[in-house]
Formats: C-alpha cells, structure tokens, sequence
C-alpha cells in the first residue's frame, strides 16, 4: 500500500464552483475556466501516490498550484473534490476530531517563511505540536530538547526566533516539525527564503537526515535544481495540472512537452557553472566590532593572505592585506578601518566561470560575491581552475 | 407652511415608533433594567466608598509607583502623576476624582468584557463582520448625548445610566481593535498552528491572542480615554464626579472652578492614557 495516494484531487476558488467542476471534468483548462465561470482553478485533476520512506518533489512556477496542493494533503485547504488517502485512510471524508489526530500523530509541516511564533522561544516553538496534544511539561521539553539537539540548536533554545538568522530558524522550523516524530513531512518551498550557500547545506542536511530516519516527504520547490538533487521523484505542474511525474532522470531525458523543457533548459544554462555555484563560505571581521588582534588570529589560523571586512549587516566594506595587520598590530591600532582597502574585486552571483575567469586572473585578492551590496561568499583562483577542469571533463 | 412636492405622503411617525416601543422595552422589563440599577449602584458606591478610604498620600504613591516601574523606571510620569494628584487633592476635589475613577474603571471593564469576545467574534465569522460592522459605525457617529436619552429611560439618573451611556459609546474601538488584531495573524502562523492539529481555542489562546495583544491593548487604550470623556458627559444626567463640577460650573458662569475642575480632568486624562499605554506595552 502506498504511504500517500491522491485521487482526481480539485480545488476551485471562487464562485460557480459546480458550473467549473464541471468544465474540469470535460478537460478544460485553468484559463477556460476562468474565462467562462470567473473561478480560479487550483488544482486540477491531479492523482499520484507516493511511497512510505520517499522523497517526492512537486515543482512548478508560482501560481501552479504546488501549495494548494501540499495544503489539501493535511485539509489546511478543503478539497472541492478529489480523495486523498494516507495508510489508506480517507483524510478527505474525516470530521474534525480525526483529522486533528492524523496532523498530530501523522504529518508535519514546514513553512517557506518558516512559521515560527514570534512570542515564543526556541524551546517553545519546538514543543507547541506536543504541548498541543497535552503532554506534560517535562515529557515535552525532554523531547524538544532533543529535536533541537539533533539540529545543533540546543545553545539557542531560549533565544527568540527574530534572533536567528534565516537559515537557523529553517533548522527551528525543522526541528519543531520533527518533534512529535510524524510520519510524513509536508515541506512547502521550505528552503526557497534562504541563501544559496545556506540552502544547500540544508539540502545536504535533510538528506542526511532522511537516511536514518526514513520519513516520507513530500517537497515544494520552484527550482528544478533542487528537485533533482533531493527528490526521488518529480511532479511538474503547471496551471493546476500534473503534466509530469518521474525521476529526475526520466524527466531530463525525457520532456513530456514544452513547457518541461523549457525548464531542463534552465538545468542547462546552470550546468555552465555559475559564481554562486562554487563560492565558498568567507572567513571576514566585522568593522565595528573586530580589531586587528582578531584579524591576525584568524588569518593565521586560516593561513590566509588577506581576509574580507564586512559590517554587521554583512555589507562588504573591503578587505585587509596581512602586511597592513602586522603592522597595524604594531602600531597598537584598534580599529582596521585606516588599512581598510576597498579595491576588492566583485561579481553578482549569476556571473559564469568563463567571465569569472577574467576577473580573477589579474587580481591579488579573491573575488567577493556580492549581491545588493550584501557578500553571499568569496571565489579564489583555485576554485575556478578546479571548476573549468571538472566543466571540461563533462565536455569531453 | 407651503405645500411642497414632498409631501404626497403624510409624516412618517418615526419618533413615535421608537417611543413606544422604548415604552414596551421599559414596561415590560422593568424588573431587570431596577435589580441592574439597584445591584450596578451598589457595586460602584461600594467601590468609591473604598478609594475614598485610601488615605489620598497613599493613593498618589501607588500611582506614581505604577508609573515609574511602567515606564521602564524613568521619572517623568511619576512625577507628573504626584504634581497633578495632589493639585487635585489640594483643590478639594478629591472626592469627585474617585468618583470619576469609579466610573471609567467600571465602564472600560465592562466594555473590555464584551468588546474582545464580540471582536474575537467578527474575526471568526464572516456574517458576525458584516452584521456588526454598521451597527459599530453607527454607534461611533451617533453623537454622545443621544446615548443618555434610553441610558435615563432604562436606569434613571445617576451612577448606573452613566456607566450604560459610556459603555455603548467606548465600545466600539476594543471590539474593532481585537478583529484587527486577529485578522492582522500572519496566515502562515495561522497554517502551522493548524498543521499541528490544534483545536480552535488552542489556537486563539496560543497563537492568535498573543499576536494580536497589542493591538486590541491600543485598542483598550482608547476605550479607557473614551470612557472617561462620556463619563464627564453622562454628570448630565447625574453621574456624580469631575464632570458634574464642569457642569455646574457651567451652569452658573463659574469660569474659575469650572477652569480648575477641567484641569483636573486633564490631569487625570493624561495620567490614564500614559499609564495604561505603558502597561500593554
Ligand atoms: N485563497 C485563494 N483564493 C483564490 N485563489 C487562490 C487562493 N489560493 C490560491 N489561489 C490561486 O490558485 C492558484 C495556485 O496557487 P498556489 O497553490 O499558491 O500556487 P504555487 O504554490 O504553485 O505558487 C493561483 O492561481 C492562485 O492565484
Ligand atoms: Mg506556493
């Protein structure tokens, strides 16, 4: 038996609801419907199943009907019609009372703005699935705890979650669905917020995770990128509809039509690499809090030339030679803002490695990926050498 | 009176309408608007007698001390809350300030008791929102007076009326305020409280109160300054405190004690504004 199976699922918003059902079973589409009836389609006719333990990836544009989706699963959003089964159980014709049971003990969500409560700490926020289902206070913060210790966040759990970094408070939101230890997780563009650098280490993460958890997930995202690197298999929609299902292999190879292409285009574009596909993390200071002191430490440690100077918004506000900080250093100096340089060479993170190759040859420094004036990561020389080799092996 | 066009119909005998069924809701529930007037005096009378008997050194302390620890322990209300208090103690009009009190703390508590659960109420349903809405509009454009025209049919004069007219006039921002508050919950945070599988009340006692608390706390805010201004209105029709000074003053073109009975209310208007606003904060 499949964990998960939908059945000519619709949703339609709006009025006439009858009058596009029926256009919806003569196979109309979200625009003949709309035109015809005022309502807006959803999601349209859509049935797939997914298997206990698998990752399934629903990926479309904005407006397709992934989160509609994603949302009737767990009835946020009521089915027009449609069922949806889950261990074989009608979660589409259950009242009130066992349905809450099924989104207690059986699926959890995450959230593309993370859904964390604001009056509540880290602590709290992972508990509240618990707290909810009447578990005492010990017993729910034993648990908590321990979600949160998994996630590496446990220094955090008194903390409150305007005081995380995004990334951090996607662990929250994690952690706190991973809590009450469901069976399925429902993850709705859960990393779409985030920065690339930070999106991929979650990705990286959760497939961590799912080796030894073995969870089913069913994932949103827009970006086929990360469909292929997480998903076991793929769902495109596109205007409601499911226009096609299968790995990320069959789907490359094998286009259902041209709008799928049109999005394994995309993946092509991306396989000529781009700055913010080999940009690694970046040792900095901070102007207004770190001295030369510190900036020799971490140079030395790091074993580092010359390092990037940032401030607290992680705005680029040059870098520092290790000359300069001997010296400075010497002089007994407490700020680095007098041998701050600003020459730092910079590029936006869609730049490819062939421009980026320019840029890097006749500079001393590494190369700053900087978007809105923010650094996402640094480039060094090596980085991009390695990357042309790996880029012409693919060629060859 | 010239003929005119208009009047191919005879006057329609709107205030004749409203009078007798006033009459019939007076008559017929006479018993309830008394024991209401009776147990209403009692409590307030009960409640004055009792701030009256907090020596007035003693009062303006608590005060100044709920001011100071309110506003971050910063001096500047405190100080206010002493100078201004004790000028009206020292202008013999301290009996009439708890007077006043009595009545603002009575009507916004009533207001707060029956304006959240309505607010909640319109957050929740649709037809509560469209249904209660106008009749909200329509409570706040109505000009003050009007409310002690049914405030006397019901209660007669004095305390009892005067807490009916300013209920009905204060009410309208707590219940507008604690909607808003509600509907402002962003949706996700809505969605993952659900997704958990909460029950309704877990949800509005968990997620969504807490997130709205300080709209509906501005909204309180107002209700409270609202209160005390048809408090001073409702000394009309025999409310006793501040307002009935500036009413007899009035009266009798006493520009000087109408002037220090006005700056008390001031004084005391200020005091509850900043006070109240720094503790919902
Ligand atoms: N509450 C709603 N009322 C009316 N239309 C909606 C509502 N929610 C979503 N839609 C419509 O349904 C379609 C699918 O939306 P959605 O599921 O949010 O897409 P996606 O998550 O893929 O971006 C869109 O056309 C959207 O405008
Ligand atoms: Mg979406």
């Amino acid at each position: 038996m499949s964990k998960i199976t939908v059945e000519n699922l619709v949703k339609v918003f709006g009025k006439k609801k009858n009058q596009a059902l029926q256009m919806v079973k003569e196979d109309k589409t979200k625009a003949e419907i709309l035109k015809a009836t005022g309502a807006t389609v959803g999601v349209n006719d859509v049935s797939f199943s997914v298997e206990q333990g698998e990752i399934f990836v629903i990926m479309g544009l904005s407006g397709s009907g992934k989160s509609t989706l994603v949302r009737m699963l767990n009835r946020l959003i009521e089915p027009t019609e449609g069922s949806i089964f889950i261990d074989g159980e009608n979660i589409s014709k259950m009242d009130k009372k066992d349905l809450r049971k099924v989104r207690r003990e059986k699926l959890s969500m995450v959230f593309q703005n993370f859904g964390l409560f604001p009056h509540r700490t880290i602590l709290e926020n992972t508990e509240y699935g618990l707290e909810i289902q009447g578990y005492s206070k010990e017993d729910r913060q034993q648990k908590a705890e321990i979600a949160l210790e998994n996630a590496g966040l446990i220094a955090f759990k008194d903390q409150y979650p305007n005081q995380l970094s995004g990334g951090m408070q996607q662990r929250v939101g994690l952690a706190r669905a991973l809590a009450n230890d469901p069976e399925i997780l429902l993850m709705d563009e859960a990393f779409s917020a985030l920065d690339p650098l930070i999106r991929r280490d979650m990705q990286d993460e959760l497939l961590n995770m799912q080796e030894t958890m073995n969870k089913t997930l069913v994932f949103i995202t827009h970006d086929l990128n990360e469909a292929l690197r997480i998903g076991d298999r793929i769902a495109i929609m596109k205007d409601g509809e499911l226009v096609q299902l299968g790995t990320g292999e069959e789907i490359l190879t094998n286009p259902a039509n041209e709008y799928v292409e049109k999005f394994v285009e995309d993946v092509d574009r991306a396989k000529v690499i781009r700055a913010e596909n080999i940009m690694t993390r970046p040792t900095y200071i901070e102007i207004d809090h770190d001295g030369p002191h510190v900036a020799l430490q971490l140079m030395k440690k790091e074993g580092l030339s010359s390092m990037v100077v940032l401030d607290d918004d992680r705005n680029l506000q040059g870098y520092v030679t290790d000359k300069d900080i001997v010296k400075a250093v010497q002089r007994k100096e407490k700020s680095v803002k007098d041998i701050l340089r600003k020459d730092l060479p910079t590029v936006d993170p869609d730049t490819l490695v062939s421009e980026l190759f320019d840029v890097i040859q006749d500079s001393s420094t590494p190369v700053g990926v900087v978007r809105d004036g923010k650094l996402l990561g640094i480039i060094v020389r090596s980085l991009v050498i390695s990357a042309l080799a790996k880029d012409s092996e693919v060629h060859e | 009176m010239e003929e005119s066009i208009l009047d191919f119909i005879p006057e329609i005998p709107v205030s004749d309408a409203v009078e007798s069924f006033m009459d019939w809701l007076t008559g017929t529930f006479a018993f309830l608007f008394d024991s209401i007037q009776s147990f209403g005096k009692f409590v307030m009378e009960g409640m004055t007698d009792l701030l009256i008997l907090i020596p007035p050194v003693l009062f303006i302390l608590i005060i100044a001390a709920a001011a100071f620890f309110a506003s971050g322990k910063k001096f500047g209300l405190a100080a206010f809350a002493i100078v201004g208090l004790w000028f009206v103690q020292n202008q013999g009009l301290w009996e009439d300030l708890m007077n006043t009190i009595t009545l603002v703390i009575i009507s916004s508590l009533i207001s707060i008791v029956i304006g959240v659960p309505v607010g909640i109420w319109m957050a929740k349903s649709k037809w509560a929102n469209t249904i209660i809405t106008p009749i909200l509009d329509l409570m706040q454009t109505m000009p003050a007076f009007v409310y002690l025209i049914p405030a006397v049919a019901f209660f007669g004069i004095g305390m009892v009326p005067g807490v009916f007219a300013s209920v009905i006039f204060a009410l309208p921002p707590t219940v507008r305020f604690t909607n808003l508050g509600i509907r402002q919950v962003p949706e996700e945070l809505v969605e993952a409280s659900e997704s958990f599988g909460s029950t309704g009340s877990q949800k509005l006692f968990k997620v969504e109160l807490p997130l709205a608390k300080s709209t509906i706390m501005a909204g309180i805010n107002q209700t409270v300054m609202l209160a005390l201004s048809m408090v001073v209105i409702a000394s009309m029709i025999g409310a006793p405190g501040l307002g009935s000074e500036v009413l007899s003053a009035l009266q009798r073109a006493q520009v000087g004690t109408g002037f220090v009975s006005g700056l008390s209310l001031v004084i005391l208007a200020i005091v509850m504004d900043r006070l109240t606003q720094k503790l919902t904060k």
